[in-house]
């Protein structure tokens, strides 16, 4: 045990030291004008197959500007936002970085984010989607500078379903359980994979009843909603009903699910189109027309709909002046048509701006069928705490899925936590 | 009066002089490492900070502190607030079980294998090495390793349908993810116990032993008046250790089920997801729980050294 308190002292004294050594912050080496400027980019993408494609398109853009270097690091997503959040309140934060979309409202309410409206990085603010400039807009104004958009899709393996004889990817939750049960009786695998007790994976749920977490424009807590429990008393049938692959709530919950699905384990997932790439690594899409994607099945009204995400190139309001000048030309670089255009190429992540959307690009089968399904994402309130209402949700989730509390109870629990973190909206 | 307690400093200062210049460097890093995070905790406590309101360096911009001073609602919202049960005494509840589940496991374990190890065997050396290991890997690389063996499709299961015995699901269900988190830190703990408790067998001197067995004590006896009297004053040690270790054994629960989990999180861990793994961190509920939890431990501490005191004063 004493061991083990050295050995995490020692891995905390590697960070502190690593992080020291990667933080430039707002430095003093800018020498007046013209002088070489270095700043800090912080990518947040997946280190092994999308973050060499970010860090060529900075070799690009350092090929470009002669007079900037950049120093990439590449800061692992899942604790990215911490780290965003603690160096930009303190030291060694970088002078531009990709953040989730859902981070951005938060970071500009504490003011760690510059506003971009009428710099270089937002001069072809006309030609990218309105919703997603309209997402990363905060009290009036642009903080960031779209740069990849997502949403989930129904994601399916059209050989599995072939031989269940299935011709159409289903459109309602019922008749995925109906063909998830088909697809074991007659493919003899699992149909339909859900990560569980993640509240980013349930939003399609709630859309299909034509609710939210929150009515942000109502000032209210929703989601212990009657159409609320509705809809997660669907969400939790998901893993009960025959066919469906049971509720995997452990760590390595997300690994599990794309395995089984890229080795044709089973045959029908939730997914975003940043997957795609590993998707194609996988034994069963050797062919990658045997990708078929489809939008998120509809609930009970009809309607369907699936969270817009994506991430934004955001700049930080602490550097000075040069520095600013600098990361808001590296922001226009990386989210330039032709950058996107690269990047949809090489990582299958969908373009921001439509004179990205070349022919070569809409002729990559995953993002050609990702931008059909893009109209029915739904856009994100300009709420600075909707991001952090995703953990108590799925934490409740979790709960509710494996029998420890029922829907009601689970989601009441989850409106306490949102009273907590919205104290001006009504239960 | 003052001037004989002032005359009573000098006198001291004047003759113990070199001891207080040989302790200052430690009181100062001290109060520097400890004292300030501690006073710093206990105010925090008495506030309403979160990551949104604290006072922050932007570049050139300076955002104040915006947090307000709520007295103790933070003490009295984490132990009778809505949902207190979920949020604290079921955490409360589990982190007692599991410190007294592992301590006597370690305890029991440890000592058995100090006794086996202490005869004179062929390869006790060897055989001292191998079960030092677990103590030695670094504790991230044991529990990745036992995250692979525990998971659905892993080897402990495999070896129980082997056995056709039923296979918990050991990452996910509530009451096998306890018993998951009991049986690794069991397998990290044990090792330090066993040494402790070797040196301890070690310095009981053999004579005793030769005299209980004059007298006619067979080896339960033996074992009874002559080794557990011996290693009275390492198992106090060792026990109290153990005891606060656990507690606070943070890496096991946190490398075993990330983030998820909420039930069987103990309260280091729950404290930990407060402050830092949410947005925005609630600084100060996290500083509530942290402070409970010392007082926690002082009062065991406490009671737990005026027991073994009566304890001594009663085999004395």
């Amino acid at each position: 045990m004493r061991r083990g308190i050295a050995a995490s002292a020692l891995v905390a004294a590697l960070a502190v030291s690593m992080a020291a050594c990667s933080s430039s912050g707002s430095g003093s080496d800018a020498k007046g004008d013209g002088g070489p400027v270095t700043i800090t980019y912080w990518d947040t993408s997946n280190a092994t197959n999308e973050a060499p494609n970010y860090q060529e398109l900075v070799k690009k853009f350092e090929a470009a500007n002669p007079n900037v270097k950049v120093n990439f690091v590449n800061v692992p997503f899942d604790t990215a936002q911490n780290k965003l959040q603690t160096a930009m309140g303190a030291k060694g934060a970088p002078d531009v970085f990709r953040a989730e979309v859902g981070w951005t409202s938060a970071f500009a309410k504490a003011g760690y984010l510059e506003p971009l409206d009428g710099t270089p990085a937002l001069a072809d603010a006309s030609v990218f989607q309105p919703s997603l400039i309209k997402q990363a807009t905060y009290s009036g104004k642009v903080y960031g500078v779209p740069l990849v958009t997502d949403t989930l899709a129904l994601m399916y393996n059209k050989d599995l379903f072939a031989k269940a004889g299935i011709t159409a990817a289903p459109t309602t939750w019922d008749e995925l359980k109906a063909d998830a049960a088909q697809l074991k009786e007659k493919a003899g695998v699992d149909g339909f994979w859900l990560k569980a007790g993640d509240g980013y994976y349930a939003m399609p749920f709630l859309y299909g009843e034509g609710t939210n977490m929150v009515d942000a424009a109502g000032k209210k807590i929703t989601v212990n909603s009657a159409e609320a429990v509705k809809a997660v008393d669907t969400y939790k049938s998901m893993f009960t009903s025959p066919g469906t692959a049971k509720a995997d709530v452990t760590t390595d919950a997300y690994a599990h699910m794309m395995d089984a699905f890229n080795n044709g384990k089973v045959a029908a997932i939730i997914q975003g189109p940043w997957e795609v790439t590993n998707i194609y690594k996988g034994t069963a899409f050797a062919d990658k027309k045997n990708l078929g994607i489809a939008a998120v099945p509809n609930g009970s009204t009809g309607k369907g709909g699936a969270p817009t995400g994506g991430h934004n190139v955001s700049v930080y309001a602490g550097s000075d002046a040069a520095h600013k000048a600098a990361a808001e030309k590296l922001a226009a670089f990386l989210t330039s048509a032709e950058s996107q255009t690269f990047l949809a190429l090489k990582n299958g992540t969908l373009p921001t701006r439509t004179d990205a959307y070349t022919d070569e690009v809409k002729a990559n089968p995953g993002i050609a069928d990702f931008q059909a399904i893009l109209t029915s994402a739904q856009p994100r309130p300009e709420l600075p705490e909707y991001a952090s209402l995703f953990g108590s949700f799925g934490t409740n989730l979790g709960k509710i899925v494996q029998d420890q509390s029922d829907t009601k109870a689970g989601l009441d629990a989850t409106a306490t936590d949102y009273a907590k973190l919205l104290p001006d909206f009504t239960k | 009066m003052a001037v004989a307690v002032a005359q009573r400093i000098r006198l001291s200062y004047s003759k113990y002089w070199y001891a207080y210049a040989m302790i200052a460097p430690v009181v100062i890093v001290l109060g520097v490492l400890v004292g300030y995070p501690l006073v710093r905790g206990i105010y925090l406590t008495l506030t309403n900070a979160t990551s949104l309101n604290v006072g922050r360096q932007i570049g050139v911009n300076h955002i104040p502190d915006s947090f307000d001073f709520i007295g103790l609602d933070n003490y009295a919202d984490v132990l009778w607030g809505p949902t207190a049960y979920d949020r604290f005494w079921s955490h409360f509840i589990w982190t007692v079980a599991w410190t007294a589940i592992c301590v006597v496991l370690h305890y029991g374990i440890g000592l058995g294998l100090a006794l086996l190890l202490n005869r004179k065997m062929r390869g006790r050396g060897l055989y001292r090495l191998v079960l030092i290991l677990p103590w030695a890997v670094p504790t991230f690389v044991t529990v990745f390793s036992w995250r692979l063996m525990l998971a659905d499709g892993g080897a402990v299961n495999g070896l129980l349908s082997f056995l056709h015995l039923p296979e918990p699901a050991w990452l996910s269900d509530p009451l096998a993810q306890k018993a998951a988190a009991i049986l690794v830190n069991t397998w990290v703990g044990v090792p330090f116990m066993m040494i402790s408790l070797l040196g301890g067998l070690q310095s009981i001197p053999q004579e005793l032993y030769e005299a209980a067995e004059m007298d006619g004590a067979g080896p339960w006896q033996r074992f009874r008046h002559v080794t557990l009297p011996g290693l009275r004053t390492v198992s106090s040690t060792v026990v109290l250790l153990g005891v606060i270790w656990t507690f606070n054994q943070f890496a096991v629960i946190f490398l075993l089920f990330g983030s998820g989990a909420p039930d069987a999180q103990i309260l280091v861990t729950w404290a930990y997801r407060l402050g830092f793994g949410q947005q925005p961190s609630d600084y100060a509920q996290s500083a509530t729980y942290g402070i409970l939890l010392l007082s926690i431990l002082i009062v065991f501490t406490t009671f737990y050294r005026r027991w073994l005191a009566r304890n001594e004063k009663a085999n004395g």
